[in-house]
């Protein structure tokens, strides 16, 4: 076990002392020390389930510890709740968010204040300090039309406005560009140059080494190393995390590039919410055998842009998307399912996964329209054929490493690399000829994104066309052969995956192919 | 200091299935008090409300003609309320049902046939239905909120029965009383017992296991389990949620509608102003209370049942008015929808600073 030396004691701001709990005969965490000090970014690393969520919660008041002690500014305190925390001036960001969709931003931030902070003109507060700190949010738009990424800042913003002493936040540049991100980190730089602690969860390695001063590793509930990130390689510290080394995508050339298998031609859509996006002259193509990413800024219409292309949204009479050779604009999501199409959606939670529901009735959510598997899952008046649905999700279980404390565990139980994994699996499952994937690896962990990415590689030089929506370059640049960026609604032109830098991808997330570039019809 | 209520971390699944006992405990606690509170020995009275109408051959039957419609109503809004879709106006559709399939008794009385009440009890289905398909077009078109339409739909389809009763539809020879004719021969359901056991209980209690298995086993069922829980994630299987809400008001108010035909065609036997003790709106209790569980609300019905025999015999022996019925049965929603919200949430007593709290966090 390393160990970095205790610097001075008076600057610790917060101190956690063999602090373990344990849910019923599991140590979610064992016997943990860990201390933050003022004015550092600490880096909270470890795969899902690790233990990472656990004691943060602790620390948030969320949950109460089994045993052992926290220490704020030396003082022992028991956080007994939320509430409590952000008294003494804790403020979090979490990784799911806990907004009012039907209420607007200025109205969801008031909500979590205190009275105090809630005086005078909130809505203007609320965009300087965004504005300020490079969040730029509208107060006065609905939570419900806001993207994954503007949803973050409102979240960061509510924070920022109580100035906690210590902020934590659970895999805050998920959802960023790297420009976003950048911005972020100048934000978290300014804070902790105004004294402010910083607890930084991210399975990202290489922003831990550009922003984090120490770094904390988790495995199994355990405290493996405490190590200055700066003196680590991204591959070591991944190391540590996993306890073995990380698998690389394995990724051939793509000469086996064929027939285009999904085509979006001159897409026009009209936002169904006052808040949405609408979509303007979108243009793709994705032959058979080859992946394509579509890079973005969350918010800028992937959402509606998947919806059109999944048939969540379907409008008949019109003819801009081909699927397998067919007009599909009119086809409901089953039925294109049934074409050969597959879809994974942003959001586990709600979207592709009910979380109160079984692995199993899970399984049935995606595929009971369509015979893929030996015979029809829907046997009508006699049920559900629940065998073949048991038999699945074994299957998945193995296939796709899915870890769960039962066989046909609840869906809400499983971490979230792990249901990533299930989600992924089941619809890769079926072999589907085409696989539209937003978001694939979103908030998970470094073990369970490796082996999705691998398996969607896998499946396109099997000859599957693959649209993939990310806001993650690292991933894009893993895995496309050709890239398209998505801004206010309009896609660029598509490029090979070798002739673009991730500086070009950043100008045109930020809209420098939007109406100028004539070749987007070509 | 203030209270609030916090979410729970885990609900407790002994609980969930307990809640309705629970409830009815503290009902029956409640219920004793408010009898001493009134000056009359609590414990005799529970036992006349509660037991006496169990005792008797006769009493146990009534106990079973209550029960029929309650289940049969029940069941339909078990299904509708697991769906998220809230249909209130069961009371309406009953009513509605009853009319329409009065129409062969009171326009073709001279229609003599087991097909003639094979087909007031299809109209009776169709007019219940086809009155929840207003809230329901007017929700999917609109975005009205149902539980308004449907509620105040009940008004217009009662004045509608009693338009018809005083006017166009009064018995020509019944003295002017606000009553249809007399259903007559196959006009009326099959009686047996005393001759007031019928048919319809054999509906009721087939309508409870067909929808049983439905929800437990079939694809329909799963679909509106999770139209009603997710309704993103049903999008994503392909359920449409517009027609998820169209099934249930249609199937809801199908069998609100036939149990409406039922009551007429069976113990009341003709149309006239009043044709059910608020069965529409005890079903909503029903359905509650059976755990929105078609088997659960069989039990359910049996139980309110009891509380409407119940009141009328405390009426009797202990002068207490029988209006104590609704008392019972509204005590009896509280307290399930009270233990259903402890077992989610928790109370706590907050010290301070008031505003901090709005909501219980969640994360």
């Amino acid at each position: 076990m390393l160990h970095k030396s205790n610097n001075d004691a008076q600057s610790t701001l917060l101190q956690v002392k063999n602090i373990s709990k344990k849910f019923g005969d599991f140590y979610a965490n064992d016997t943990l020390n860990l201390s933050i000090e003022t004015g550092k970014v600490h880096a909270l690393l470890g795969e899902n389930g690790a233990g990472k969520s656990t004691l943060v919660k602790m620390m948030y008041g969320a949950l109460q510890p089994t045993s052992g002690s926290i220490h704020w500014q030396g003082q022992h305190v028991s956080i007994d709740s939320p509430a409590h925390a952000r008294n003494l001036g804790i403020g979090m960001v979490f990784q799911h968010f806990s907004l009012f969709e039907a209420l607007t931003v200025a109205e969801n931030i008031s909500l979590a204040l205190p009275a105090q902070l809630r005086q005078g003109d909130l809505s203007q507060r609320i965009a300087d300090l965004s504005q300020d700190y490079g969040l730029p949010l509208n107060p006065a738009a609905l939570v419900a039309d806001l993207s994954v990424g503007e949803r973050q800042r409102i979240e960061i913003v509510r924070c920022l406005l109580q100035q906690p002493k210590l902020l934590i936040m659970d895999e805050p540049t998920a959802v960023l560009t790297p420009q976003e991100a950048q911005a972020l980190f100048s934000t978290l730089r300014r804070l902790v140059e105004e004294g402010c602690a910083v607890l930084y969860i991210s399975h990202r390695l290489e922003e831990v080494k550009q922003i984090c001063h120490d770094a904390t590793i988790l495995r199994h509930g355990k405290l493996v190393a405490e190590v200055d990130p700066q003196v680590e390689t991204a591959a070591t510290l991944a190391q540590l995390m996993v306890g073995a080394s990380v698998h690389q995508v394995s990724r051939d050339a793509n000469d086996q590039v064929g027939d285009v298998l999904l085509e979006l031609s001159h897409l026009y859509k009209g936002s169904s919410t006052p808040f949405g996006v609408d979509l303007v002259d979108v243009n793709l193509q994705v032959k058979s055998g080859e992946i394509l990413a579509i890079a973005g800024v969350a918010g800028n219409g992937q959402g509606e842009l998947f919806s059109v292309i999944s048939g969540e949204e379907c409008n008949p009479n019109q003819n801009f998307i081909s699927l397998l050779g067919q007009i599909s604009d009119g086809l409901n999501i089953n039925q294109r399912r049934c074409l050969g199409a597959a879809f994974v959606p942003e959001e586990r939670m709600g979207h592709s996964a009910v979380e109160h529901l079984s692995l199993t009735d899970n399984i049935l959510l995606s595929r009971h329209a369509c015979i893929d598997t030996e015979s029809s899952l829907d046997l009508g008046w006699l049920g559900i054929d629940r065998n073949q649905l048991a038999h699945l999700n074994k299957v998945i279980g193995i296939d796709y490493d899915v870890r769960k404390s039962k066989e046909d565990a609840i869906a809400g139980s499983l971490s979230g690399g792990n249901l990533q994994k299930f989600v992924v699996g089941r619809e890769l499952n079926r072999q589907p000829k085409v696989l539209v994937i937003n978001q694939p690896t979103w908030g998970v962990d470094a073990g369970a994104a490796a082996l999705i990415r691998q398996a969607v590689v896998d499946l396109s030089r099997q000859g599957s066309a693959i649209l993939i929506i990310s806001q993650d370059l690292d991933e894009i640049f893993e895995l496309a052969d050709t890239i398209a960026v998505m801004s206010r609604g309009q896609l660029s032109p598509t490029y090979a995956a070798g002739d673009l830098s991730r500086e070009q991808i950043g100008l045109m997330m930020a809209g420098s192919h939007e109406r100028s570039a004539q070749g987007s019809g070509a | 200091m203030q209270l609030i209520l916090e979410k729970r971390a885990q609900a407790s699944d002994v609980m969930n299935l307990l809640s309705p006992v629970l409830a009815i405990l503290i009902t029956v606690v409640m219920g004793g008090l408010i009898f001493a509170a009134m000056g009359k020995p609590p414990l005799t009275a529970l036992y006349l409300y509660f037991i006496d109408p169990l005792t008797s051959w006769w009493s146990i039957e009534e106990v079973l003609v209550k029960a029929g419609p309650l289940v049969l109503i029940g069941v339909g809004l078990a299904v509708c309320f697991k769906a998220n879709v809230w249909n209130i106006g069961a009371e309406g559709q009953l009513t509605v049902g009853a009319l329409m399939g009065a129409i062969i008794p009171v326009l073709w009385g001279e229609w003599q046939s087991p097909l003639a009440l094979l087909a007031m009890l299809c109209l009776g289905a169709l007019g219940g239905a086809l009155f929840a398909l207003i809230p329901a077009w007017l929700k999917t078109h609109f975005g009205v909120n149902e539980i308004l339409t449907s509620l105040m739909l009940v008004y217009i389809a009662q004045l509608l029965l009693d338009w018809f009763v005083r006017g166009p539809w009064k018995d020509p020879n019944g003295y002017n009383f606000p009553k249809s004719v007399s259903f007559e021969g196959w006009h009326l359901l099959p009686m047996w017992g005393d001759g007031r056991m019928h048919l319809g209980l054999v509906v009721a209690l087939g309508a409870a296991l067909v929808l049983f298995w439905i929800m437990r086993h079939t694809l329909k069922g799963f679909e509106i389990k999770v139209v009603g829980s997710a309704p993103r994630a049903g999008a994503f299987a392909g359920f449409s949620q517009t027609k998820t809400v169209w099934f249930c008001f249609a199937l809801s108010g199908g069998l609100a509608g036939l149990a409406g035909l039922i009551e007429v065609a069976g113990p009341i036997g003709q149309l006239q102003p009043h044709i059910s003790p608020n069965y529409g709106f005890t079903a909503i209790i029903v359905a509650f209370l059976g755990r929105l569980n078609p088997l659960g609300v069989i039990f359910a019905g049996i139980l309110l049942a009891i509380s409407y025999i119940g009141g009328e015999g405390i009426q009797i022996e202990l002068g207490i008015s029988s209006k104590i019925t609704q008392m019972f049965q509204g005590m009896l929603l509280f307290f399930i929808l009270m233990c259903d919200t402890l077992i989610l949430y928790r109370l706590k007593w907050i010290s301070a600073k008031p505003n901090q709290h709005t909501v219980g966090h969640t994360s």
